[in-house]
């Protein structure tokens, strides 16, 4: 017997084991005639080395026995995810989903929608047999209503199986396609038509212009218990019903090809390669200091603790910040851990703080009694605290907010505990490490420096006439 | 230059200058940061950003950019990590290099948003279906959170094989200095195996069916033969094992609060020591051989013993006493906790020795 040979499929199936030119579809199935019209259209189309086809979960997992093309074989339901990353690695690549009903309808449902809600560069020929085929002819999301399959052995019913998916009429509900249309696959014209719908989507995407979905109802005789002339006759007359043929959308004279990217800078322009405080000459022998900084949320509570943790940088040494994170956040209290030290730095989470700093006296009453003996707790006297410090540990208590309140920036009571950090020279730090530090923290809104360094001023002057002059040591 | 960031901001400098072309990801907390990062830094130098739908069809994505050659990531926290073993699965199987990075909290289940290590099976173990290994990077602080990332993608290419960075929500939300990369390594060429659309790629195929049996047991013999070979990759920190009486075993976030436990052992006239893996796929097992060497050792971890029970296999029949020191459900043990523990475990063998 003399056998056509099809364009655009390898000259032998070799990839099958055995070198055979059979295809391993079953007499009538509708896979062997799409495969047929696509390849021919890629040839046509002279986009062979440029197109990459994914491959399906189902029977058509074996496509890529049959097209020459390149091809990547999907996990179940995942091929519209894989082809989004191939068309946005890869602009100049034609990218095309090969998917039956179970794999892109059920399982693979979500990733079909989004991906059309993106509008992602790729063309989808979608196959609606209207069961899953390789599996052994279970029920699809697409089965029709009373359909005998292998798990609806007494028919769909609606009340335990739900309705078919119709879902070219689902995605046409979205803004982003550029072409949806549905055929069918069960005589000569129609597989006419249905090859018009593979060239438009292909041709949409040569000229890059979007997400194009090209349904075909297609014959599986194995599953519909019937010959080739009897399933034909079944999508005739029954699937046709239930889905309607023609073109739901096609938008391809407003549709764009991506604009050129803009060019971008290189890594080491983006991030800089150095700066001056990089090479800060490390303090091995400074002993470790750890603090913890707490609060309500908006206080400046993670700022705080990020300022006096580079305040240490600056001074060489290492220095670590780790926030409380969490539903807490949302409740309202804020803290954070830093440690500032020679050494390397074990754990960043601090248990007994050496310094204690609270904003609020419900950190106060939470965290005092955690401080390490000979530890120092920092207040802010907004809320009164009439009781005495645990055990060998000293309080110093700031009016933070009210002097922040007064140099007219209530949010900078941050600032006024900052510059109590420089004013007690916590960890051996000097308010002109503090200073900087602060400064440099506001590097994205410049404008709010002079205000924060004045009030950071105040505060150290403050400090000059009400507080006793810090001790030596480093806590 | 320097920068003072958090480990989860760290990760994603590590991608990038490690080459990483695309960034697939959906949101977690702990590991949200990554996202944020990422969105913001991969557009800026003209990479790609894209917020998948799911975990799912992130590491699918991750899956597709890998089919094409490119260096793709994803990042998530435990229970987005086990929406992806499949995929993972997938890529052992067609041999696609790719990253996913795990900022464990504490499970099982929707458990919470706290640090944990109980991952520690599913990463090195496999995770999904088959027989497959992805490599396994813990770095311990924020400077390996990107130094590891970019080996992460360095062995994955070498080997075409899924690296997992295994952290935890203190390492990714914690900040500390890091020495930003100062170059990037030259693409590998993948032309011979990755499907990119181009005539020279056409007749690659991406796939792991493998109907034939034969066949595919030969596969997975090829498989467990490059997992042999990775062996060469593994490595190792230790910290005063040399003259120690008692070994601290520990990865990630648990390695610092040891190391710190080691310090104040050696104040109080215990000669402890610190061994930590820096890939727990594949195994350090000569390191831990060396470094214990028979001698008291103490597991030091989040989770109910799967490091420890690991550790055990590692060292065979000839282990010295072993024993498990844990904390689970987003609980961590302080240093003082661990000293403790440490200390009566060694009296309670210099009890049962006498
Ligand atoms: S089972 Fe149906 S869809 Fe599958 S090859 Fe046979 S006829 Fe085609």
């Amino acid at each position: 017997m003399k056998r056509l040979k099809t364009v655009g499929f390898y000259p032998s199936f070799d990839r099958s084991g055995e070198p055979t030119l059979d295809t391993h579809y079953c007499p009538g199935c509708g896979h062997g005639i799409l495969h047929k019209l696509i390849t021919e259209a890629l040839v046509e189309r002279g986009i062979q080395d440029r197109t990459i086809i994914v491959n399906p979960i189902g029977c058509a997992v074996f496509g890529y026995y049959y097209w020459d093309a390149g091809n990547i074989g999907a996990a179940h339901g995942r091929a519209q995810a894989v082809a989004t990353a191939l068309t946005r690695l890869l602009p100049h690549a034609i990218v095309l989903c090969y998917q039956g009903d179970g794999d892109l309808g059920a399982i693979g449902f979500n990733c079909t929608l989004q991906a059309a809600a993106r509008g992602e560069r790729f063309a989808t020929f979608f196959v609606n047999n209207a069961s899953y085929g390789m599996t052994g002819g279970q029920m699809a999301p697409t089965t029709l209503l009373g359909q005998v399959t292998s798990t609806t052995p007494h028919g769909r019913s609606a009340e335990n199986d739900g309705y078919p998916l119709h879902i070219c009429e689902i995605l046409n509900q979205l803004q982003a396609p550029v072409y949806i249309e549905r055929c069918s696959l069960a005589d000569t014209p129609r597989i006419m038509k249905a090859r018009r719908a593979i060239h438009k989507a292909l041709d949409l995407q040569i000229e890059d212009k979007g997400y194009a979905f090209v349904e075909f109802l297609s014959p599986c005789p194995t599953n519909w218990a019937t010959d080739a002339v009897g399933a034909n006759q079944f999508i005739l007359e029954t699937l046709e019903k239930e889905f309607p043929l023609g073109c739901l959308r096609d938008r391809s004279s407003d549709a764009h090809p991506r604009p050129l990217p803009p060019s971008r800078p290189s890594l080491n322009e983006y991030f800089g390669t150095s700066e001056a405080s990089d090479n800060i000459l490390s303090d091995p022998n400074a002993p470790e200091v750890r603090f913890k900084f707490a609060g309500f949320g908006g206080q400046g509570i993670l700022s705080l603790g990020m300022v006096a943790a580079e305040a240490g940088r600056l001074a060489g040494r290492n220095t670590t910040w780790f926030p409380f994170y969490g539903p807490e956040q949302r409740g309202g209290a804020a803290a954070c851990s830093v440690v500032i030290s020679g050494r390397p730095i074990g754990s960043p989470v601090v248990d007994h703080p050496d310094i204690l700093v609270c904003m609020n006296r419900y950190s106060y009453d939470r965290f005092a009694d955690s401080v390490a003996p000979g530890g120092l707790i920092l207040c802010d006297t907004l809320e009164t605290i009439n009781v005495p410090p645990p055990h060998q540990v000293r309080r110093v208590d700031v009016p933070a907010t009210e002097l922040a309140g007064q140099s007219g920036a209530v949010k900078a009571a941050n600032t006024v505990m900052l510059a109590a950090l420089a004013w007690l020279r916590v960890a051996g730090l000097s308010s002109a490490g503090f200073l900087t530090a602060l400064e440099s923290s506001f590097k994205r809104k410049p404008a709010l420096i002079p205000l924060n360094r004045r009030i950071f001023e105040t505060a150290l002057e403050w400090c000059k006439t009400h507080l006793a002059p810090p001790i030596s040591s480093p806590a | 230059m320097i920068r003072f960031v958090k480990g989860n901001e760290a990760v994603v400098i590590g991608a990038l200058y490690a080459g990483c072309d695309a960034f697939f990801g959906y949101p977690i907390t702990p590991a949200s940061e990554i996202s944020h990062a990422a969105s913001e830094w991969f557009p800026a130098v003209g990479r790609v950003f894209l917020q998948a739908e799911s975990e799912t069809a992130a590491i699918n994505m991750v899956y597709g950019a890998a089919a094409a050659g490119k260096k793709a990531m994803t990042a998530s926290s435990s229970p987005g990590v086990s929406l992806m073993q499949e995929a993972l699965s997938y890529m052992a199987g067609a041999e696609l290099p790719g990253v996913v990075v795990n900022i464990q909290r504490a499970g099982p289940g929707l458990g919470n948003i706290f640090p944990e290590q109980a991952d520690y099976n599913q990463s090195v173990k496999g995770g999904g279906h088959g027989n497959y290994h992805c490599f396994v990077l813990a770095p311990g602080n924020v400077q390996e959170m990107c130094d590891l990332t970019a080996l992460a993608f360095e062995l994955a290419f070498q080997y075409r094989n899924p690296a997992i960075l295994l952290s935890d929500a203190v390492l990714g939300q914690m900040m500390e200095t890091l020495h930003l990369p100062t170059s990037s390594p030259t693409p590998p060429d993948v032309r011979s195996w990755a499907v990119q659309g181009t005539p020279g790629t056409r007749s690659n195929l991406i796939t792991s069916i493998y109907l034939n049996a034969p066949t595919l047991e030969e596969r997975n013999r090829t498989l467990q033969k490059k997992y042999a070979e990775a062996q060469k990759e593994a490595r190792a920190e230790t910290d005063r094992t040399d003259d120690a009486e008692v070994i601290l075993a520990a990865y990630g976030i648990s390695s610092r609060i040891a190391r710190s436990a080691v310090d104040r052992l050696r104040q109080h006239g215990v000669r402890a020591g610190l061994f930590r893996p820096l890939t727990l796929f594949p195994f350090p097992q000569k390191a831990l051989l060396h470094a214990t060497s028979q001698r008291p050792l103490a597991v030091i971890e989040l989770s109910n013993g799967q490091f420890y029970e690991d550790l055990r296999l590692q060292i065979g029949p000839n282990a010295g006493p072993v024993t498990l020191i844990n904390r689970m459900g987003g609980m961590l043990f302080s240093v003082e906790e661990v000293v403790e523990r440490v200390l009566s475990f060694l009296k309670k063998r210099a009890g049962n020795a006498k």
